[in-house]
């Protein structure tokens, strides 16, 4: 019962769309059209943590970040 | 008339405020600028004011119940407070770029009574120990630029200069005026948005926290300090209190801008810039951000967001077009999102491509060359870019081709079975600006 969690945000002016994040998470990324990543706004839980870091840390533009949300 | 507020900085406002309507245009003669002696006859100079004035204020504009009129909404009081409460000494920001092309109320109300902006503009940096206040305006306006630049200079020659107020020209792009571009151009960088982390009022223009205001927001500032909030709310509804400026273009007799208490029924609103009611198809509400309205539905609607959210839409700037019957809502639609997609500041791949790809989809849908296909890509294209920029410019994108989809299904439906309609070579009713997309050096 953690009240404190961790969802994953892009700078959408920051990325390039380079498709690698959907690549190594495709549990939460999908992309669009245009090849741009969707990213699941569900907090993201503790089975999947260890492909969310290494997906942040592997965007080339640094466009991805896990920010802590507060709440269940 | 007395104000029982709890701002004693500003429990002085006795004076009596016009009756009626016009309220931000009283005074203001069809051509000229009302000048600094005659607005000071009925505005006193904002005096410095004293302790606690920041809370003051916020309390008295929020007992007003103002909201932004740039298109948000926003509580004024809670911008306000936010800045005040925020580290460092904070700068005021007149937003005055008007991007919106259907837009011109800003620029009426800089070009003829300045003077009352930049005192609302004023009060507001005095209560909140602001020593600048820069008004920002589209370089295209050059009439309006003209009329502030002598509004500054009459301030100046009678010593009137409680703090430093300055004039900036802003590129014309739809999206300068977006508060995060406003700033960036202020910073020395170009007119397009960024991610606002820490947000303006923390951290904006030189790092300082910066409260941005619409022209008109701080005109009804200064008549709400000089009149009283009660005197505010004797027009428009007590939800969404006070006058509101609207811009009014399509076919119509005479387009222009009229000040209409919020809550005005659409149809008179309308009927005062000489609509035709009879032939009126549909109304687009809110300028090019906005809403189409079927006009059955407009007919039936009143100028505030309470009566027009159930369709989707809200007052936004309070800019009204009205499209005839002879005109094909489609085409309308079509050239006004290949405009904005050139308007996208490209910053955010599903912006610079969906926007592109909206406009190619619509335009062929236009020209009747789109099938069952094409509206099922225009939809998911819409969802697509909605809440995906780091400003909400596709959003409005958005919004603008879905209600147009949903207004003129059954030209929509033509379109896709038989191609063009007869409309197709009406004259066109809105007009995008001259000039084409902007290039790489239209930023600043």
């Amino acid at each position: 019962m953690s009240t404190e969690r961790l969802v994953m945000k892009l700078d959408p002016i920051a990325c390039d769309g380079r498709g690698i994040c959907a690549e190594l998470f495709p549990e939460r990324i999908e992309l669009d059209d245009w090849g741009f990543p969707i990213i699941d706004p569900a907090p993201i839980g503790n089975h999947l943590m260890k492909h969310a870091r290494r997906c942040v840390s592997s965007c080339p533009m640094l466009a991805l970040r896990l920010e802590r949300v507060v709440g269940g | 008339m007395s104000n029982a507020t709890a701002g004693s900085a500003y429990r002085v406002a006795t004076a009596v405020g016009p009756r009626g309507l016009p309220r931000l245009l009283a005074g203001v003669a069809s051509d000229g600028a009302v000048s600094l002696v005659t607005h000071r006859t009925a505005f006193p100079a904002p005096r410095r004011p004293g302790r606690h004035a920041a809370a003051d204020l916020s309390g008295i504009v929020d007992e007003a119940g103002l909201r932004g009129r740039g298109g948000g909404s926003f509580p004024t009081a809670t911008k306000m407070r936010a800045v005040a409460g925020a580290q460092g000494r904070p700068i005021v920001v007149v937003n005055g770029a008007e991007g919106e092309p259907a837009s011109s109320k800003d620029r009426l109300l800089l070009a003829r009574h300045a003077h009352l902006v930049i005192d609302g503009a004023l009060l507001a940096a005095g209560a909140l120990g602001a020593d600048q206040v820069v008004v920002c305006i589209d370089r295209a306006s050059t009439r309006t630029v003209h009329a502030v630049h002598e509004a500054i200079t009459q301030r100046a020659s009678a010593n009137e200069r409680s703090c430093a107020v300055r004039l900036f020209t802003v590129p014309p792009r739809f999206v300068a005026g977006e508060e995060s571009a406003l700033v960036s151009l202020l910073n020395g960088g170009e007119a397009r948005p960024t991610l606002k982390q820490p947000p303006i009022y923390v951290r904006g223009v030189d790092n300082r926290p910066t409260l941005v205001c619409n022209v008109e927001t701080f005109g009804h500032l200064a008549q709400i300090v000089n009149f009283g909030p009660r005197w505010f709310r004797e027009l428009g509804t007590a939800g969404e209190p006070g006058t509101m400026l609207a811009s009014i273009s399509g076919d119509v007799r005479r387009p222009g801008v009229c000040e209409v208490p919020l809550g005005t029924p659409l149809a008179e609103v309308l009927d005062l810039a000489g609509a035709r009611v009879q032939r009126l198809q549909a109304v687009l509400v809110g300028g090019y951000y906005g809403t189409w309205l079927a006009a059955a539905d407009a007919l039936d609607a009143t100028l505030s967001n309470h009566s027009l959210r159930r369709f989707g839409a809200g007052v936004g700037c309070g800019a009204l077009v009205a499209l005839p019957g002879s005109a094909c809502g489609i085409t309308e639609t079509a050239r006004v999102l290949a405009w904005m997609a050139g308007e996208s500041a490209g910053q955010c791949g599903p912006c610079l491509n969906g926007l592109a790809a909206l406009a190619g989809a619509m335009r062929a849908l236009a020209i009747g060359r789109a099938g069952r296909a094409t509206l099922t890509d225009l939809h998911s294209w819409a969802g697509m870019v909605e809440r995906r920029g780091a400003c909400t410019f596709p959003d409005g994108a958005a919004r603008l081709l879905r209600s147009a989809l949903t207004v003129f299904a059954a030209d929509v439906d033509h379109h896709v079975r038989h191609g063009v309609c007869v409309h197709f070579n009406s004259p066109p009713m809105l007009r995008v600006p001259a000039g084409g997309p902007p290039g790489p050096g239209d930023w600043r």
